[in-house]
């Protein structure tokens, strides 16, 4: 069973229902650690080496975040900016995170529609998410497609409910290795067939 | 035996220096081992000091003089204007009170009406030295007890002057220019008819408040300029000394005196600088005065008729005592700063030496009657601090459970979740946050004014000891999440804590401490949630003295933090160096500068300045140039 690190970044958890959600069914699965950055580092003091040591001992990264001006927020910045450091995560022998995957979790306020060049945000999520994608490659990672609960402001509790089980679900399967190949094609990991209700 | 200046000294010195320390050792005040050392070297003891003792008091009144100078230094004027009604009516009520009381006593006991007037206000004036010196080093100086017996001190310091003027009227014969007594000064204004005296002496106060602004700061300043140490010293002993001179000059108290010059100064930027300088010769001149004192009891006095003696002491001080209980319940202080105040004062003080010479002087006194009241005068103030400790180990405790009995609001009905221990400076702000956040902390504290007070603005505030477990547990110490402990007294923090943690392993303790030998203390004990308030303000202040000198702020935070991790991680290292059985002063001391050596050196090892090499591109370019060759 792989090894699931979950990096969970919002700096108002406390008002989030779909986050207070969605964590609250996976924090506590077997093989899945999980930290809440704002609440690990509150005065942005990351302690590096913790955090370096936390990544050694898991495979898969998960940068789970709401969607802040087309980016994470400033913590997962920092985060980011900190512990993937030059000779450890890339440049010469920074091969520490090889071959481990990643990928963002996103909760994201406007709906899949407004995310495409004809929509008001002229841009896909994918490719709002390119920084992140690329820092994956840099340091050797495999970058996957995100797994996105899109249009919050208007989910029901049904349709939430089902973006939850979806969640864990998406995590017991990346626990048993699933095969790069299968997400070929799907921007987003909620399309995935497996994922799809019977 | 006694001829020798230094061989006195070094008795002096000898006695306070052994008596004190073995006062101290017992948890007394320091007063009581003086006035021991006093009555031990005195004559009817050891008899290294003969009647001389009486000249050394005189000598040593000069402590009472710069005690007063320093009271008034933390007395800002708009404070000592607002205490004007408190010093009026509290003075007032109980001088009078005192003399009128007395004087029925003294006239039932077959006094000549004139010898028991005079008696009686002797009787009325307490001991400014030893009730205020007492009420200092207990640290009481903000609560009422400690106002209310200052405003008092004040007003009889001001009422001797009447009374000093006022006894030549008594006298029984024109004898005054036999007058054989060293107090008395000599005085200009004797001469002077009474309006001008009256005037004379508003124009010295006037001079007081005007030379204080215009002529003594200005001084003040020249002289710190000259950076030379003891010119400093030399200043603020003659500032007190001229004072002191002006006051005697135009008859009025030398410490009044200097206590409005206090005030005057109090505003000045030389506050500190003067206090710290006169600290030390009020201390040794209080001492001396509180020997001279012991010194002065006359034992064959007391042997002739112990009876009467013993009487008439217990009747003065019961005398004083319900006057002062009966002032403290018109002005409405609380029934355990009504006891302070009632055992704290009711003692004859120094005045009464003066008062009484003065009027054997005038023929008013006769010699067995003279020796009798200076007996009783220095019996009183020697029992004072045996009374407090009575009151204070015996009495206040009891009070404190028919107080919260007698207040029914005070039953700690609904059980709180937190209970904040202490809310002075520190625990009130601790108090104000949680409020903010909606959390409704159970308050305990000693101060039942205060409590009152803060009630009054609305805080929800438990009168109580904290070192009472039954009354931790009335406030719900048993359902509770949190104990904060936000107490300024170290002692009183660690018996607090101490027991809770005994008795209520669940709760969690979160400790405000001074200083590191209060925290490794407590580390040792076992408390982990230790907070040092000289941590976090230091490190806030250096980090913006940083700042200017033109660091990055972003740059400074990150040390900090860093520092704090680190001073953490060794402060609790440290604790378990720290060896019990070495806790004495001077070894603290010498600690304090080894430990001061091995933080800054581990600070130099760990390389605290430059800590990673986050965003720091230099880095990167010479690890990249190393990977090409």
């Amino acid at each position: 069973m792989k090894k699931i690190l979950v990096l969970f970044s919002h700096p108002k958890f406390e008002k989030s229902r779909v986050n207070k959600a969605l964590v609250d069914h996976i924090k506590d699965m077997e093989g899945v650690t999980f930290r809440d950055l704002y609440e690990c580092y509150p005065s942005f003091h990351v302690d590096v080496e913790a955090e370096k040591e936390l990544l050694k001992a898991h495979d898969i990264i998960i940068w789970h975040h709401p969607f802040y001006w087309y980016s994470c927020p400033p913590l997962m910045k920092q985060w980011i900016d900190l512990v993937l450091e030059f000779g450890w995560a890339y440049g010469p022998n920074g091969n520490a995170l090889q071959s481990k995957t990643c990928l963002n979790v996103i909760t994201t306020g406007g709906a899949r529609e407004v995310y495409c060049s004809e929509g008001t945000n002229s841009f896909t999520v994918n490719q709002f998410l390119r920084p992140f994608e690329q820092t994956a490659n840099l340091c050797g990672m495999n970058y996957l497609p995100p797994f996105a609960v899109m249009g919050t402001h208007q989910l029901t509790e049904n349709q939430l409910n089902a973006y939850v089980t979806q969640y864990s679900q998406l995590i017991k399967l990346l626990q048993q290795n699933l095969a790069l190949s299968e997400f070929n094609g799907c921007f987003f990991l909620n399309d995935i067939p497996q994922l799809q209700p019977q | 035996m006694t001829g020798s200046i230094l061989f006195e000294a070094i008795v002096f010195l000898l006695g306070a220096i052994i008596c004190v320390s073995i006062a101290k050792r017992l948890g007394l005040s320091s007063v009581i081992g003086y006035l021991l050392a006093g009555v031990l070297i005195g004559p009817y003891v050891l008899g290294f000091i003969g009647t001389e003792g009486e000249d050394i008091m005189h000598f040593a009144e000069f402590g009472v003089v710069v005690m007063l100078f320093l009271i008034g230094l933390e007395i800002e004027p708009k404070n000592f204007w607002d205490m004007r009604k408190t010093i009026l009516g509290m003075g007032g009520l109980q001088v009078l009170g005192t003399i009128l009381l007395s004087y029925i006593l003294f006239t039932c006991l077959d006094f000549d009406w004139k010898v028991a007037l005079v008696i009686s206000m002797a009787v009325a004036l307490s001991s400014t030295a030893i009730a205020m010196q007492t009420i200092k080093e207990k640290g009481l100086m903000d609560t009422t007890f400690g106002t209310s017996s200052f405003s008092i001190l004040l007003f009889q310091d001001l009422i001797v002057i009447v009374m000093l003027g006022a006894m030549p009227l008594l006298g029984n014969s024109n004898t005054i220019s036999s007058v054989d007594n060293h107090n008395e000064h000599v005085n200009l204004l004797d001469s002077l008819p009474m309006g001008l005296q009256t005037l004379a002496i508003i124009l010295s106060v006037i001079l007081i408040i005007v030379a204080g602004k215009y002529l003594i700061v200005p001084m003040l300043r020249k002289v710190a300029k000259t950076e030379v140490r003891e010119l400093l010293i030399a200043a603020a002993l003659l500032i007190v000394f001229s004072i002191s001179f002006l006051m005697e000059y135009v008859g009025l108290s030398p410490a009044l005196g200097a206590f409005l010059g206090g005030v005057v100064l109090s505003n000045s930027e030389f506050k500190h600088e003067l206090e710290s300088t006169l600290e030390p010769f009020k201390n040794l001149l209080l001492g001396l005065f509180f020997m001279a004192v012991g010194a002065s009891i006359n034992f064959i006095v007391i042997a002739k008729s112990p009876l009467t003696i013993g009487g008439l002491l217990l009747a003065i001080i019961i005398l004083k005592a319900v006057v002062l209980f009966i002032t403290g319940q018109i002005f409405k202080l609380k029934l355990d700063q009504k006891l302070l105040l009632t055992f704290g004062l009711a003692q004859v003080g120094e005045f009464a030496f003066v008062l009484l010479s003065f009027a054997f002087g005038l023929n008013i006194l006769n010699q067995e009657q003279m020796d009798m009241m200076l007996v009783i005068t220095a019996l009183t103030m020697s029992l004072t601090p045996i009374i407090s400790i009575v009151n204070e180990r015996l009495i206040l405790p009891r009070i404190g459970t028919k107080e919260s009995v007698k207040r029914p609001m005070d039953h700690i009905a609904k059980s709180q979740k937190i209970i904040l221990v202490g809310f002075g400076h520190f625990g009130s702000t601790v108090g104000r946050f949680l409020r903010s956040h909606g959390v409704e902390a159970t308050i305990l504290d000693q101060d039942s004014n205060r409590v009152d007070f803060l009630r009054k603005m609305g805080f929800e505030v438990y009168y109580g000891d904290a070192t009472r477990l039954d009354l931790l547990e009335s406030a719900g110490i048993a359902e509770a999440k949190i104990l904060i402990c936000a107490i300024d007294n170290p002692s009183v923090t660690k018996q607090v804590t101490k027991m809770v943690k005994a008795k209520y392993p669940h709760v969690e303790l979160m400790i405000r401490v001074k200083n590191r030998y209060e925290a490794y203390d407590l580390l040792n004990l076992g408390m982990e949630n230790i907070y040092r308030e000289s941590l976090d303000t230091s490190l806030v202040l250096a980090k913006d003295v940083l700042s200017k000198m033109g660091f990055r702020k972003y740059t400074l935070n990150t040390q900090v933090h860093n520092f704090i991790k680190y001073e953490e991680a060794i402060i609790r290292r440290l604790a378990k160096e720290l060896k019990p059985g070495d806790d004495s002063y001077i070894f603290k001391a010498r600690q304090e500068l080894e430990q001061q050596e091995k933080f800054l050196n581990e600070d130099f090892k760990r390389g605290i300045v430059d800590f990673d090499n986050h965003w720091d591109s230099e880095h990167i370019k010479k690890a990249l140039e190393k990977s090409k060759d």
